[in-house]
């Protein structure tokens, strides 16, 4: 077992390393820098002082190199976009990307897997009907359902439309602070997870059904154990194999819905960040937006496949040996 | 099942091929007095049963962006006129605009219809592209083996593991902001088709990788067919059932990408419609709430996606959702 993590960890590392360091080469060497945001009117002095400050002056390598230095010391540079440190700035969006993410794999994951036990088991009206509102939630990607939301929301005023808080709040108490963000929640959370949930239940009913029909189910049943300690204890187990092997990629699908689901409901996270970032060739934010995201992917596929590993002996082993 | 799938696809495509007969309005056309209307209702009755009319709009309040229709004013609609199925007036300030005006005054429904030809052109050609060079390239790395297979298999691992939006992203924002429609074009298909054919190559190789072994290539083989021959006539046309599907699930997700690049500003210019360009119009949430029409696009995008999960549904896969 720690072999298996020591691996997945290094495998990590070199993950988070060669996206970061990806994202800075190709951001320093795309047309154009940063000093464009001086404005057509900026100084020649103030131009070159700035690529002086942020080491554009170097060539790319060297420029690499002093960053990548510089990170091992956890000095990930400053933003010129913002004009302060990236490491605060990124810890903030990735914390409010991590927030959204979290809550909505939760709900994604609760509501997929109980509704997918119920119509891969059961057969009639009932479950039908959550199979085809399934099928057509699967197919409202997050750019649709967070644009439809968005709507809803405008047009109700049930929910704010937008935004983690109210701007009339200026510097409220943590509480109100919190109940603030819970009010804001709900509305990106339900357009990132209602398809994702859909994908769940698709695949968990898709599992149960040919869970139920095995060998050893009968056998249970035929023992006289009770329908619902059968489903539960002894079919339910066995299918789960299938939803923990798609659980590193749905957290890659995750990390794409959100971008666009940010971005519609201006939540202030990694994808928005990163879009400005980009925007303003903005190197270090970019280097640091990436390596944040590379590690919320590198957790990912970790959980994922520890997933993998407690829902199936095999990969158990294996791993072990 | 599989016929609904179809028929959703099949409207699709005969709206994007025909969008020049079908559209009641150029794309491009501004109706400056008409910015924001919603749709014009067509009337059957007045004082009876007559030909299809409408009322065009009159503003009543530009800023609130009200509008009246001028119930004294009716515009009888015309058929098969101009090269057009149907149209209104548009030269006297009565056009047909079936889903509303966007923020330029352009008809949004015509916008519609051309716009799946951008979009539906851009997910089509990356698609065809993808497919073809993760066939090529999965079946020779299949066949051959050695450290092109290793170096392959590790890239497309790569590939399969980040976002595919945010690499888009990232390969689309570092070139210049504005640049001219055609070349926008090619960038995406170029995004799109290397962002795809890892996944095509990596169950390609897969294949190739057991078929090899299978009686028939030996066969081939024995009978002294050269090692490209057995892969192009013998190996290849094994997966194309696996080609098929592939394809199917990358041109819904190639055209989410271009949605989701232009909605965010980094795809087409808002010259040429397409479903991404389109939706910015519903980016502003004060007016959203009032005009649902600027969702067309987005229903439209459900309607294709749909038609494809129906599809895989039909053909016993589990339909997911798809990236990004």
């Amino acid at each position: 077992m720690a072999r298996f993590l020591a691996r997945r960890l290094l495998f990590s590392l070199i993950l988070i390393v060669i996206t970061s360091s990806a994202a800075l080469l190709i951001a320093r060497l795309a047309p154009g820098d940063m000093t464009s945001q001086l404005g057509p009117f900026a100084s020649q002095v103030e131009v070159e002082s700035t690529r002086t400050r942020f080491n554009l002056d170097r060539s790319p390598i060297s420029q690499w190199g002093l960053w990548i230095a510089r990170a091992t010391r956890l000095d990930f540079g400053e933003s010129f976009l913002y004009n302060r440190p990236v490491a605060p700035l990124v810890g903030r969006a990735a914390a409010n990307t991590a927030l959204l993410g979290v809550v909505s794999l939760l709900t994604a994951t609760l509501v997929g897997l109980s509704l997918g036990v119920f119509t891969g088991a059961r057969s009639g009206a009932l479950p039908m009907f959550v199979r085809s509102v399934s099928l057509v939630c699967v197919s409202l990607p997050p750019l649709v359902t967070s644009l439809l939301f968005v709507f809803c929301a405008a047009r109700t005023g049930w929910l704010p439309a937008g935004g983690m808080v109210s701007s009339t709040a200026s510097n409220p108490s943590w509480s109100a602070w919190m109940i603030d963000v819970l009010w804001h929640l709900p509305l990106p959370v339900l357009a990132l997870s209602l398809p994702m949930a859909a994908t769940f239940e698709r695949l968990q009913s898709q599992s149960m059904a040919d869970a139920v029909h095995q060998p050893f189910v009968l056998a249970a049943v035929a023992r006289g154990v009770p329908a619902s300690r059968v489903l539960l204890r002894h079919a339910w187990p066995t299918s789960l194999r299938p939803i923990c092997g798609v659980y590193g990629l749905a957290i890659g699908a995750l990390l794409s819905g959100s971008f666009i689901v940010e971005f519609v409901t201006a939540w202030p996270g990694l994808g928005r960040l990163t879009f400005e970032a980009l925007r303003a060739r903005d190197v270090y934010l970019v280097a640091a937006c990436a390596a944040t995201g590379a590690a919320f992917l590198a957790l990912g596929t970790m959980t994922g496949d520890l997933l993998l590993a407690a829902a199936d002996p095999r990969v158990r082993q294996e791993s072990v040996g | 099942m599989r016929r609904a799938a179809w028929s959703l696809l099949l409207l699709i495509a005969i709206a994007a091929a025909a969008a020049p007969w079908l559209a009641p309005n150029p794309p491009n056309q501004r109706f400056d007095n008409l910015l924001y209307a919603p749709p014009t209702p067509v009337h059957l009755f007045s004082d009876g049963l007559r030909a299809p009319f409408i009322n065009p709009w009159r503003v009543v309040n530009r800023l609130e962006r009200r509008f009246d229709a001028d119930t004294f004013v009716h515009v009888s609609l015309r058929w098969f006129t101009g090269g057009t199925l149907v149209t209104g007036e548009p030269d006297a300030g009565a056009p047909l605009l079936l889903l509303g005006a966007d923020g330029y005054g352009r008809d949004i429904f015509s916008r519609l219809l051309f716009g799946a030809r951008a979009t539906l052109a851009v997910s089509l050609v990356s698609a065809l592209l993808a497919t073809i060079l993760g066939a090529c390239v999965g079946g020779f790395a299949g066949y051959t083996g050695g450290w092109l297979d290793g170096v392959l298999s590790r890239v497309s691992e790569f590939v399969l593991v980040l976002p595919a939006i945010y690499v888009a992203l990232v390969l689309r924002a570092v070139l210049p902001l504005v640049l001219p429609p055609s070349t926008v074009f090619v960038l995406l298909i170029g995004i799109f088709t290397l962002l795809g054919w890892p996944i095509v190559a990596r169950g390609v190789r897969a294949i190739v990788l057991v078929e090899r072994e299978r009686e028939y290539a030996l066969a081939a083989h024995a009978a002294g067919a050269s090692d490209s021959r057995v892969l192009w006539r013998h190996l290849l046309p094994a997966s194309a059932g696996f080609l098929q599907t592939q394809a199917s699930l990358l041109v819904p997700a190639f055209m989410l990408g271009e949605a989701t690049l232009s909605y965010v500003g980094l795809g087409f210019p808002n010259t040429i419609p397409t479903w991404g360009t389109m939706l910015q119009d519903a980016s502003n949430v004060a007016l959203l709430g009032d005009a649902p029409w600027s969702l067309a696009p987005a229903v439209a995008i459900f309607v294709v996606v749909l038609g494809v999960n129906l599809l895989a549904q039909s053909h016993g896969r589990t339909p997911v959702q798809l990236e990004p």
